[in-house]
């Protein structure tokens, strides 16, 4: 050493404590494939590291102060008797992952009416015909709903219009919107309205109402017009044409800041990610979220959910994710939503309130449903099974229950309790387990069983799929990682 | 370089003052009642009779001649011509007996720091003003006579040391007379920040809700004993990550400062990382060359690294620190050794009383945009300077790092 003087001490003085050894901190791992595992801590920070470093870290037999060594020091996944703040940093973190659950409800799906114009074969919700006022929500119901809102301790509280078609009853959605903004004037939350629509029934006065309240608008655009119009059936066959006027019109009045679109996969869409992924760029999109279909609804009863497994559901989506890159590299800033959501659990210290990615999963505590007739349910796809006649998610009634008997019930505490991802069964030592999330209604209607067995469970393989491919990209593909990199928000 | 300090000073009458703060007037028609507290200065433009009734008087040397100094004032004084930058405003301690002359605060200055203990409870191998283990605790009292008297609109005022927190209820005294005489200056301390590890203080800062008040905290490695081995103190990087943790949490302003010299370097992007994930809630980063004062040069050998060979280290850590969305700074370099993706980061934050540029510097087109140099830099600088040349001049879209 040259350092001045004896006044200082060199590095070695200060690594005397290392030699003491190190301990483990929490952490899970699995194979990326054959030579490299992934570890996560329990904040879910990531490294790629090889199995005989994955070995050694476990054994103690790491070597002090070399690069892995303080690698896996730095970013908590060991700790050693020279600092103990890790467990403080560790927590802190562990803590701001877990803060949106404190937020408590946020999202508040009104279904306004079932009737609806359309009768998509894979709809999540029994469809009726125009007609029948029997399936519209009702003042009485709707001040119960807005009521039960407003006892959300959430600041940010969004009001979701869904159907059926929500604007085929948009006399009960102009009552919601008005009544809850008045209520709004002494609750003082961020309140926020979405109108869920097809946009066929769209009129100008509709639109004059959306554009004093501020109300976002969401469509349904399943990819080019043949498989638009042969995924969402509608008299006359032309439901693209709609959507297209429709979309024309809010960007026109509303602006296009204030419309977005959402898709649904079909055994059609299959072979067509890159139309439909154009579709969405001509249409002006800067994201898209490719959709697994649901295993729901009339998407059960058709038969249309077996129509394709997940297996080819991932092939459709990585096709799908490698145009997007390109597109990106092309110079267009462009997303595949349900990868950002991924990425941004991977890759920065906060959570998520994307209700299929939560622990525990996010039923009714980050999103809520009031059917038309009053049942409350524990979320959209709780619903759809309820449609039916599976009852189970079905947490009671606006008109019957109180605020405290609904979210205190055996019907929602129980499912939660049991879906927290760090206690599930094959979840726990998981090393996507910080990324995952819980479905239990997507396990009960293809299991019979909230928690269900994970080896056999799509939702495992889809999440467990994109994972591996995202590490691999991140890890391996230099200008895929630049472009992955660039959809995380903070 | 300014010299904030000088000893050569000539008395021209007799005196018989102690040491004494007071603040410099240029105007000799200054209120017959303020000019007792008050050291006339005598402007280029004066001749003549030296006006009544202050407390002392200062002439320039190259000034003598037009300043009819022979009276029968006690405390006139020559000051050496070094002291050519002293202005109306400023204020200054001044010990006639021992004559000495150190200016406390700039009036037109951006950079005024007060200095208010030698003390420090680190020893950092790089230190720019090594530590002294004296009483020194005049310097507080000093400095709360010298806060009245700055200028109300001051935009800035730096407090450093030493190890200001080692002042303990003095510090929070600094910051009281900061807030109440200068209530709209901005404060930016630099701490250790070790002993914000006792809440109580972090507490107590927070608690004197000074006008937009930042410390400025250094953490030099991810990893807890090259951080410890850096400031030459076993347990600091656990005291320092739980201070700059209890500043935050009480709302206080932290910008976290990383010297980059051979034994930081290398962890660079790590670091970045680390702060990425785990205090990505501090207000600004500042990652800042080496400055060739005090016990850097007599470290040199351990710290030196040509900023040139450092780039691609530094290049991954901004990056991190950007797509992070992190308020990031790249302090103290030369922009002939940066990265041209760097250049958007660089701030010229070299304090101006010791701000240089080197004779290779001389026909640089980008000589106003450039940090420059420390003035101390030059017992030791890069190989690499070389000057900008017309056509090299950047475009208005500067080229951004790619994330």
């Amino acid at each position: 050493m040259a350092l001045a003087s004896t006044k200082f001490k060199d590095l070695d003085f200060f690594n005397q404590s290392l030699e003491s050894g190190y301990k483990l901190l929490p952490f899970n791992f699995i194979k990326l494939d054959d030579s490299r595992y992934v570890i996560t801590n329990i904040a879910g920070e990531y490294l790629v590291i090889t199995k005989e470093d994955l070995y050694a870290v476990a054994n103690k037999q790491l070597c002090p102060g070399s690069p892995v060594y303080n690698t896996l020091k730095s970013k908590h996944f060991i700790y050693d008797d020279d600092s103990s703040v890790a467990l403080e940093l560790l927590a802190l973190k562990y803590r701001t992952k877990m803060a949106p659950l404190a937020n408590f409800t946020g999202l508040h799906l009104f279904v306004t009416t079932l009737r609806c114009d359309h009768s998509c074969p894979y709809c999540q919700v029994s469809r009726q015909s125009e007609d029948k006022a029997a399936f519209d929500m009702t003042p009485e119901i709707a001040d119960k709903a807005i009521d039960f809102t407003f006892q959300s301790p959430s600041n940010e509280i969004k009001i979701e219009f869904q159907g059926g078609e929500s604007l085929l009853n948009f006399e009960m959605v102009k009552y919601v919107v008005e009544e809850a903004t008045k209520r709004n004037q002494t609750e003082n939350r961020d309140l926020q309205f979405v109108i869920a629509t097809n946009l066929s029934p769209l009129t100008d006065g509709m639109l004059d109402f959306c554009l004093k309240y501020d109300i976002l608008i969401s469509t349904s655009l399943d990819g080019p017009e043949e498989l638009h119009n042969g995924n969402r059936p509608r008299p006359g066959k032309d439901s693209y044409e709609k959507v297209m006027t429709g979309m024309q019109k809010v960007r026109e009045l509303l602006g296009p800041d204030k419309l977005g679109a959402l898709m649904t996969t079909t055994k059609d869409s299959l072979t067509q990610a890159k139309p439909i992924i154009d579709e969405y760029v001509e249409q002006g999109f800067s994201s898209i979220f490719l959709r697994p279909l649901s295993p729901y609804g009339f998407a059960i009863k058709t038969k249309s959910f077996d129509a394709y497994q997940t297996e080819e559901w991932l092939k459709f989506y990585k096709e799908g994710l490698d145009y997007i890159i390109e597109l990106n590299k092309q110079g267009l800033y462009f997303i595949e939503d349900y990868t950002a959501l991924i990425l941004n659990k991977m890759l920065t210290p906060f959570g998520t309130t994307y209700v299929d990615l939560q622990s525990p999963s996010g039923m009714a505590i980050s999103a809520i449903v009031f059917n038309y007739d009053g049942d409350i349910y524990a979320s959209d796809e709780s619903r759809m099974l309820a449609e039916m006649g599976e009852k189970r998610f079905r947490l009671g009634n606006l008109l019957q229950d109180t605020y405290e008997g609904v979210m205190l019930s055996d019907a929602l505490l129980g499912p939660l309790e049991a879906t927290i991802t760090e206690s599930m069964p094959m979840c726990n030592d998981c090393g996507f387990q910080n990324y995952c999330g819980s479905d239990p209604v997507y396990h009960y209607a293809t299991q019979g069983d909230i928690i269900g067995n994970k080896a056999f469970s799509g939702f495992c393989k889809k999440n467990m799929t994109i994972m591996r491919h995202l590490i691999k990209l991140l890890e391996d593909d230099p200008e895929a990682r630049d472009v992955l990199l660039s959809w995380v928000r903070v | 370089m300014l010299q904030l300090h000088t000893t050569k000073i000539e008395c021209l009458t007799t005196s018989s003052e102690e040491a004494f703060i007071a603040r410099l007037s240029e105007n000799d028609q200054y209120p017959l009642p303020l000019r007792g507290k008050e050291i006339f200065l005598a402007p280029e433009t004066h001749s003549g009779k030296l006006p009544d009734g202050f407390r002392a008087y200062f002439i320039l040397r190259k000034n003598l001649d037009s300043v009819e100094a022979n009276q029968d004032f006690p405390n006139v004084f020559i000051i050496p011509n070094d002291q050519h930058y002293l202005r109306d405003g400023d204020v200054i301690r001044f010990d006639p007996k021992r004559i000495k002359l150190h200016t406390l605060y700039r009036k037109n200055s951006q950079h005024n720091s007060l200095l208010v203990t030698e003390r420090c409870n680190n020893y950092c191998l790089m230190c720019s003003q090594p530590p002294k283990d004296i009483d020194d605790s005049y310097i507080v009292q000093d400095l709360l006579v010298a806060i009245p008297l700055m200028r109300r609109e001051t935009e800035e005022i730096g407090i450093t040391g030493g190890e200001p927190t080692i002042l303990g209820d003095d510090l929070i005294r600094i910051l009281r007379a900061l807030k109440n005489y200068l209530p709209s200056t901005s404060v930016h301390i630099l701490s250790n920040g070790r002993n914000f590890a006792n809440i109580d203080l972090a507490r107590k800062v927070a608690g004197v809700k000074n006008h937009d008040l930042m410390i400025g905290i250094p953490l030099y490695a991810d990893i807890s004993n090259i951080h410890d081995y850096v400031v030459q103190a076993d347990g600091a990087f656990d005291e320092t990550i739980k201070g700059i943790m209890n500043l935050k949490r009480h709302g206080v302003k932290v910008e976290i400062r990383v010297v980059i010299h051979k034994q930081t370097y290398e962890r660079l992007p790590q670091l970045a990382e680390f702060l990425a994930r785990n205090l990505l809630f501090v207000d600004h980063v500042a990652l800042m060359g080496l400055e060739m004062m005090g016990f850097t040069k007599a470290n040199i050998d351990e710290l030196w690294v040509d900023p040139i060979d450092y780039q691609p280290e530094l290049v991954r850590a901004i990056d991190v620190l950007a797509r992070y969305n992190m308020n990031v700074s790249i302090y103290n370099h030369q922009l002939c050794l940066l990265d041209k993706r760097l250049w958007p980061f660089n701030t010229k934050s070299i304090s101006d009383w010791k701000n240089e540029y080197m004779p290779e510097c001389e026909p640089c087109t980008l000589k106003e945009q450039c940090g420059g140099f420390f003035s101390s830099a030059l017992f030791k600088y890069s190989d690499h300077i070389q000057p900008f040349s017309e056509s090299e001049m950047p475009t208005k879209n500067a080229p951004q790092p790619t994330l």
